[in-house]
């Protein structure tokens, strides 16, 4: 059994406070939206619309371009405008279909399914893949992927990660308090697809109304039970979560599964849920918009692709000029130099601050104080391996075991130097990476 | 583009740690040790401190304006050196030696290797051992009027030519006794330590590996086996406690790896030993320390931890 957390980690400012009591309210989108056709790990989608083309809500219009790939539906009616590049959340530009909304909403006809029992494992994760759903906790891998292991038998644990470590952000907190029987229906489905699983639903003990929330409801399921988890970032990382649920330790090298776990997040169980049960494809989601800078934080249920700048209008605009937005949380999520950004599959969350505290600091030499080292979830030596990094030293950043890095960002918010520690390593691994597919080849 | 806003690398929140900070709370933790050598040595101790932190201040700033560095003072850490480095010195100590010992520590030692993080020997024991080479006779005075018992000799000098019952243990502990400025008293030390334990400055890894080892080493080879009083007494003397908890455990001249920490320790502990037992003197301390931060590299390079959901890999392949 796990021991409900996990060996290093820092304890940031949480800030829930800020958007937790408010409900999740739904936002309509207004104008032009945009669908990245990459919104999740894998090939890009293929468009199945052209320019000028009426589409409805709830239409797909995007083909999954391969089995590690995901569909893209419409989440308003309205035409076709454009299919061009348009910047994303985290800096690229990604071809995407642009479509002007007609204000109507009108929706397609969607399939339910009248009894879930009644389906087979294949038309299960069928649904899942038809849906578009992909890991919605930000890293965007297709659920039916993960939902289809190698080995089904060997699946002892489904993990629900209800852990919402980062701070701030309270989606997954309001979609527990608000729509708990989803979560649970979701999971319900997921283990008919694995005979030899129990559900576990992880949840940090910073939300005890959650917890007895969610205890009440699986106290007559035998398969299911929730595990109180002890707050502290990165619990919510996937290896660290497996850890503390299970007492399984996986590196970089095994999946989950590997370890008898698949591992997913509230969203994306509630997604599988009204997919399998609705027929409804992944439209919509919560994301919370907060901040010290936003008039009124919010946890809205919006439709994807539409521009940040809505949402942060429907939680009032800003009450002062924020100095840095974040999609995501602030220990992993990603700045912008614009909110003119479409939400996407993965949007958790607008983070908006009016002071940034990176800048604020001057980096200083580091003095090996080995905070990081206490940080590091991974047992890592973060200054050293981002030393490594700055000075090119590939073989050694390797053998300090460097790829084994889960990118939380701990060491850099523990540094009391205040060095960019993270991103040294960050790089160095992607450096490293590219190699190693270059020898490959 | 209407809005520009600040873009950096995640993440985007920062502990409230800082590294004069911590500099700030060595500082605090060595006050007590500080204030009873005053108390015990008199005003000429206070005039030694002062002048050697001005020293070591003094060479760090004139060496990054010649250099066009920016200036680091703000850091604390030629603070600490000095006073680290005050601490080791004999109160009777002529003041233009110290401030010789507190240029060689900053500009010798670790200005000329990078400055603060880069140097690998701890500068003020860099400093320490510069003078005891150079100064020989007025680094071992401790000729004072005040501890008549003692005529001039340190109690590990006593208890080497004399034997144990030559030297009172209860004097050792409350540092009434000659020796260096601040390092007579452990109980005044030891004050200082658990401050730096309770503040997360330092862990126990390095000093109780370093007396852990240094005692065994002591009951086994020491000039009275197996004799607690006297053991009391070796780790009660010289800067034993001083170096095992502020000379040590210094951040950059140490390793950062765990296991690599406990090794450390005990090739403090082992060299201390040797040193006195062995040696031509009945110290060994700072000798011992700098020559263990000349192993850190070694040290650190085969006590690289496993990272997380390593160890059972390595099982399961066997």
């Amino acid at each position: 059994m796990g021991s409900n957390t996990f060996k290093g980690g820092v304890h940031p400012y949480e800030g829930k406070e800020l958007a937790k009591d408010s409900p999740i309210k739904e936002v309509l989108p207004k104008g032009e939206l945009v669908f990245p056709l990459s919104q999740h790990i894998g090939a890009p989608a293929t468009p199945i619309v052209a320019v000028g083309d009426t589409v409805l809500k709830g239409q797909k219009i995007a083909e999954a371009g391969g089995f590690v790939s995901s569909p893209i539906y419409s989440s308003v009616s309205g035409t076709v405008k454009k299919i061009e590049p348009r910047r994303v959340a985290v800096g690229d530009m990604v071809n995407s279909i642009v479509i002007e909304s007609d204000d109507q909403f009108t929706e397609v006809e969607y399939t339910k399914t009248a009894d879930v029992d009644a389906l087979s494992k294949e038309e299960i994760i069928g649904k899942v893949k038809e849906a578009g759903v992909v890991g919605m906790g930000g890293a965007g891998f297709p659920t039916h992927v993960k939902l289809s292991p190698k080995e089904p038998d060997k699946i002892d644990y489904i993990i629900a990660n209800c852990a919402e470590c980062e701070p701030y952000l309270t989606a997954d907190y309001r979609r527990m308090l608000e729509y708990p029987e989803e979560l649970i229906g979701g999971m319900k489905i997921i283990l008919k697809l694995f005979d030899n699983a129990k559900g576990v639903l992880g949840v940090e003990d910073n939300k005890p109304d959650c917890i007895a929330k969610l205890k009440e409801l699986v106290k007559d399921e035998p398969r299911i039970e929730v595990c109180e988890l002890k707050t502290k970032y990165p619990q919510g990382g996937e290896r660290q979560l497996i850890y503390a649920v299970t007492g399984r330790a996986i590196n970089s090298k095994m999946l989950p599964a590997d370890a008898g776990c698949i591992v997913d997040n509230v969203e994306t169980i509630i997604a599988v849920y009204n997919a399998v049960k609705n027929g409804i494809p992944v439209m919509k989601r919560i994301a919370t918009i907060t901040g010290d800078a936003v008039t009124n934080p919010s946890n809205f249920l919006y439709s994807m692709g539409t521009p940040y700048t809505q949402l942060v209008e429907a939680a009032g605009g800003f009450k002062t000029e924020p100095e840095k937005i974040i999609s995501g949380g602030p220990m992993m999520g990603f700045a912008m130099f614009s909110l003119d950004i479409p939400t996407t599959k993965t949007t958790s969350s607008l983070l908006c601050l009016t002071k940034d505290a990176v800048s604020e600091v001057e980096p200083q030499a580091c003095i090996n104080c080995g905070r990081c080292v206490e940080a590091c979830p991974e047992n890592l030596i973060p200054c050293r391996l981002a030393q490594f990094g700055n000075t090119g030293r590939k073989a050694e950043f390797e053998s300090w075991h460097g790829l084994e890095c889960i990118e939380c960002g701990s060491c850099s918010y523990a540094c009391p130097s205040h060095r960019q520690v993270a991103q040294s390593v960050k790089t160095m691994k992607k450096l490293v990476l590219a190699d190693k597919r270059k020898q490959k080849k | 583009m209407s809005e520009k806003f600040k873009v950096s690398s995640s993440p985007h929140v920062r502990a409230k740690d800082s590294t004069s900070r911590i500099m700030l709370y060595v500082i605090i933790a060595l006050l007590p040790a500080t204030l009873f050598g005053i108390y015990n040595f008199g005003f000429h101790a206070l005039i030694l401190i002062l002048v050697t932190i001005a020293s070591c201040m003094a060479s760090e700033w004139i060496f990054e304006k010649i250099v066009h560095k920016k200036n680091t003072l703000p850091d604390l850490s030629a603070v600490v050196t000095g006073l680290l480095l005050a601490l080791n010195l004999p109160a009777g100590l002529p003041w233009w030696e110290a401030v010789i010992g507190g240029v060689f520590s900053i500009v010798i030692v670790k200005m000329l290797f990078g400055g603060l993080g880069q140097n690998f020997m701890n500068p003020a024991l860099g400093g320490r051992c510069f003078l005891l080479i150079a100064f020989a006779a007025d680094m071992t005075n401790f000729a004072s009027s005040k501890f008549e018992a003692y005529s001039g000799a340190t109690p590990l000098g006593m208890i080497r030519n004399d034997g144990i019952s030559s030297v009172k243990v209860m004097d050792m502990l409350t540092g009434r006794i000659p020796g260096t400025i601040g390092e007579t008293s452990v109980i005044a030390i030891l004050i200082g330590a658990i401050i730096l334990i309770l503040l997360g400055v330092i862990t126990l890894r390095i000093p109780a590996a370093y007396i852990i080892t240094f005692s065994v080493f002591m009951l086994i080879f020491g000039k009275e086996r197996f004799d607690l009083t006297y053991l009391v007494a070796e780790l009660c003397g010289g800067g034993l406690m001083l170096g095992a908890f502020f000379m040590a455990t210094d951040y950059v001249t140490s390793p950062i790896t765990p296991a690599g920490q406990i090794i450390y320790g005990i090739c403090c502990g082992l060299l201390t030993g040797i040193f006195r037992c062995f040696g031509a003197n009945a110290e060994g301390v700072s000798f011992a320390i700098i020559l263990s931060n000349l192993l850190v590299p070694i040290i650190e390079k085969f006590t690289v931890p496993k990272a997380f959901g390593m160890v059972k890999e390595a099982k399961k392949n066997e």
